[in-house]
């Protein structure tokens, strides 16, 4: 007998459809993965089977646990399943945490709360399973409020809280989604490792991570169930076209095909600089520290790195948004002041930046017509109105949107036609350099991929140089020609992408490319990949700041910075990167 | 922007702000069309019936005041001139208050705290005093309720408008429209002002009841509007006066009084509603 069985069930609210006739089960025990883009009534489902549904929700279908029936059940009998038989984990720790509580107190009122042993043995029961997580020092990060810990720990702690009362079932809802890639595969495998008994249903949008990890998985589209079976057998015969389509857009290391730029022409030539913010009670935080790199007419040069590595602060410094504490940023062989209001007009056109947020990045009260036209109405004050629609059309037909488009809201926009609107937005002026900043982390996988090839597309029309910050590997495996990796605002190694790829010369990069979740279930994961955290950048480790996190440091990585080498085309800061073979 | 048809569609899905934009426009009507169409005027007293009761016989529908003055055209009036005080006195709160908070809180830094701080200054001036000051400086005039309302008003407006434009000047449109080297006047008029429009229509409609409380309690202490002319407040002001004999005087004008600031707060609620979901959606 199956532990869960969900039977046609639907969601509705009122007119809009979130799930329709969905029907599955899991057995005791078993890992299924169900995997779907936004909007695909993943979460909705989730919610769906905890009874956590919004009041306008209307449900239909039956969804059977064990033998009781779940839906229209009342929340007396609901509070008797949840937590103690089923259990979940949302995607970040940081807003399910009770920010006024003690990790160890909330843990343990699980316990307490259903009855399940005194405060005492609730307390005890609790560091066990902190210890069990990977908490170091648990005894003392018991005592912690969540925002003392890192997302990591956090997302730990959260683990911690739904398995401690040792539940039939966990729902992981996008876990990892808030995460850094080097710890993701971390919560992955303690999420394996530390189940036992317990079945999971591991909601995700990113195939690479139910690959290897799941036994079976379920594929939603809008809210129907489009494919289900066997991990294996629908990575290696998928049926549907949308199957197919999420698994071509997910990440893939192996190759790259794109095309090669061939100019030795440099536009942005940075040499040291440095960012520094003042943190109140802290004194200076450097952001960035002595970073050079050189962007060529006509390549995308990727910047990588985890939270904190100062690859934005970088651009931004680079953009004249925020000043540099040192160091020099010249545009075209000219020293470009630290401040953007002093920037010349020329430098201010040449150099545009696309954001994260699509929807964010656009003014909500403005139609896409002007929102393209304001930079022309800066720099073009001649320009007549005509002529300015003219160019606004030409423009959005060049990020593949068509007329119709012109006089919507940014509010009528999907996530991947927004990215287009900032696109063309940056793009009026013709600048010679574009600045994407994660322009394409927020949006679903088959989107992203035709935001890439438009970037590429309009790169190989006008000889456009990219920068291109990311921290995903797969994304920058396809787009950038030379990639810079960064680590707590020092650039650990410069490489071209086929030699960054192939002969990593840095342990962090190694680790990068080994935390990828790739889509391949047959694939030998890699033992634990990194160890700890990316620390805190107020208190940066000595010596070479991965130190503490690499497997290869030897005593003088503690006490020395390593400088810059020069191995053939790649630079490489590193005491050992002549000796190592990655 | 969003076209009128569709403000008005929206509008009638909202209970709240139909109903009292609806009964706000009927009593603005009959104030301004009772006065041209009754047979009394404000100003002349019926000798024979002073202190009338309401009587539709008599010709005097609301009464009489203690001067024998219809009190149903005095009453129109008094709606008339509170009306055009509250809005008056709130757009006076809304130019002033919105643009000094857009600029303090868009420009920031020094400027910010200078501006900041003249406001709190302004806050500690007690109100009274303040307007015993003008009365004193200037002629008792009209335009001096004006002034003095819309004085203490944009203060808040000021307030709650650079809180908003300190949380949308580190959004990333305006930032990409810094980036373009857009004119900070130019941000400030196109990108911050329009997203101000949501709360700042909603505090308007807060402030016009609190313009019509304070013209009514000026009005109350003698200062406010001079006789001949009236206004709700001075109406209930002489109401209060003669509440032994002719219960009339008060009751009428200070319902209608209530009646216009209840809708006046429900239009208020109903528009805050009425942003919020347009933010969501």
């Amino acid at each position: 007998m199956s532990l869960l069985r969900i039977d046609s069930l639907g969601v509705r609210y009122g007119e809009e459809v979130a799930v329709v006739n969905l029907s599955f089960s899991v057995d005791a025990g078993e890992s299924v993965g169900l995997v779907g883009e936004s909007g695909s009534g993943k979460t909705q489902t989730a919610m769906a089977i905890l009874g956590l549904l919004p009041r306008n929700a209307s449900v239909s279908g039956s969804i059977v646990f064990d033998g009781d029936e779940l839906q229209g059940a009342s929340e007396k009998q609901l509070d008797k399943i949840r937590a103690q038989r089923i259990s979940i984990v949302f995607q970040d720790p940081m807003l399910a945490l009770n920010p006024y509580l003690r990790i160890g107190d909330q843990i343990s009122r699980v316990l307490i709360a259903h009855g399940m042993g005194n405060r005492q043995h609730a307390a005890a029961r609790t560091l066990e399973m902190l210890k069990s997580v990977g908490l170091p020092d648990p005894g003392r990060q018991s005592q912690a409020y969540p925002h003392q810990l890192s997302g990591g720990m956090r997302q730990r702690a959260m683990i911690a809280s739904a398995l401690i009362t040792e539940p039939d079932l966990l729902i992981a809802d996008e876990p990892t989604t808030a995460l850094d890639v080097t710890v993701q595969a971390q919560i992955l495998d303690l999420l394996d490792a530390i189940r036992k008994n317990t079945a999971l249903l591991l909601i995700t949008h990113d195939l690479g991570i139910v690959a290897g990890r799941c036994e079976r998985m379920l594929v939603l589209e809008k809210g129907n169930l489009i494919e289900s079976g066997t991990t294996r057998a629908l990575f290696q015969a998928p049926q549907q076209e949308h199957t197919k389509a999420m698994l071509a857009a997910a990440p893939r290391l192996a190759q790259s095909d794109l095309p090669a730029s061939n100019s030795d022409e440099i536009l942005v030539n940075v040499d040291g600089a440095a960012v520094s913010y003042v943190e109140p009670g802290h004194g200076q935080l450097h952001a960035v520290r002595d970073v050079d790199l050189q962007l060529k007419r006509g390549e995308t040069l990727a910047i990588v790195g985890e939270s904190g590595s100062g690859k934005s602060s970088l651009v931004r410094a680079i953009l004249g948004l925020i000043p540099t504490r040192a160091g020099t940023v010249t545009y075209c062989g000219k020293k470009l002041p630290a401040d953007a209001r002093a920037r010349a007009a020329k430098t201010r056109r040449d150099l545009q930046l696309v954001f994260q947020d699509p929807i964010g990045s656009l003014n909500p009260q403005m139609r896409v017509i002007d929102i393209i036209r304001e930079p022309l109405h800066v720099h073009e004050k001649k320009l007549s109105r005509g002529d300015g629609k003219q160019r606004v059309e030409e423009m959005l037909r060049e990020v593949g949107l068509g007329d119709g488009f012109l006089e919507r809201f940014p509010h009528e926009l999907s996530g991947g036609q927004a990215q287009r609107v900032a696109i063309a937005r940056a793009l009026i002026l013709k600048p010679r350099v574009l600045v994407c900043d994660e322009a394409v982390a927020a949006l679903d996988g088959s989107v992203r991929e035709q935001i890439l090839f438009l970037l590429r597309q309009i790169q190989q029309a006008s000889g456009l140089s990219i920068l291109f910050i990311s921290h995903d590997l797969g994304v920058v495996r396809s787009i950038g020609h030379r990639v810079l990796v960064m680590y707590l605002g020092r650039m650990m190694e410069l490489s071209s992408n086929t030699e960054l790829f192939e002969r990593p010369r840095h342990p962090y990069t190694r680790a990068l490319i080994d935390a990828v979740p790739v889509p391949d279930p047959d694939r030998q994961r890699p033992p634990l990949p990194l160890g700890g955290e990316v620390p805190s950048i107020l208190s940066p480790p000595s010596g070479c700041a991965f130190h503490p996190r690499c497997a290869y440091a030897i005593s003088r990585c503690e006490n020395t910075l390593p400088e810059k080498r020069v191995l053939g085309a790649v630079t490489v800061a590193c005491h050992r990167a002549e000796e190592l073979d990655l | 922007m969003i076209s009128a048809k569709q403000v008005f569609k929206r509008a009638r899905e909202n209970n709240a702000v139909f109903y009292s934009a609806s009964v706000l426009l009927a009593i603005a009507l009959v104030a301004i069309i009772t006065p041209l169409i009754s047979v009394n005027e404000y100003l002349t007293t019926d000798f024979d019936r002073i202190l009338h009761a309401p009587e539709l016989a008599a010709m005097h529908l609301f009464g009489t005041d203690d001067l024998g003055r219809d009190l149903l055209v005095r009453t129109m009036m008094g709606i008339k001139v509170t009306m055009v005080v509250a809005i008056v006195a709130s757009i006076v709160s809304l130019v002033i208050g919105v643009l000094y908070g857009a600029i303090a809180g868009y420009v920031g830094g020094r400027v910010d705290a200078v501006m900041m701080r003249i406001v709190d200054t302004l806050y500690a001036l007690p109100f009274i005093f303040f307007v015993i000051l003008l009365m004193v400086v200037f002629e008792r005039n009209f335009l001096l309720i004006f002034v003095a309302i819309g004085a203490i008003n944009w203060l808040d407006m000021a307030r709650i408008v650079r809180g908003q434009t300190i949380s949308l000047r580190e959004r990333e449109f305006v930032q990409a429209a810094r980036l373009t080297g857009v004119s900070t006047w130019r941000i400030i008029t196109r990108h911050i002002a329009p997203n101000l429009i949501g709360v700042v229509v909603v505090y308007v409609t807060l402030t016009i009841p609190q313009a019509i409380l304070v013209e009514s309690f000026l009005s109350f202490l003698g200062l406010g509007i001079q006789e001949p002319r009236t206004s709700l407040g001075a109406l209930v002001s002489n109401g209060v006066n003669q509440l032994e004999s002719a219960w009339w005087m008060l009751l009428i004008p200070g319902g209608l009084l209530a009646v216009i600031l209840m809708c006046f707060n429900f239009l208020g609620d109903g528009l805050r509603d009425f942003f919020d979901a347009r933010q969501s959606s």
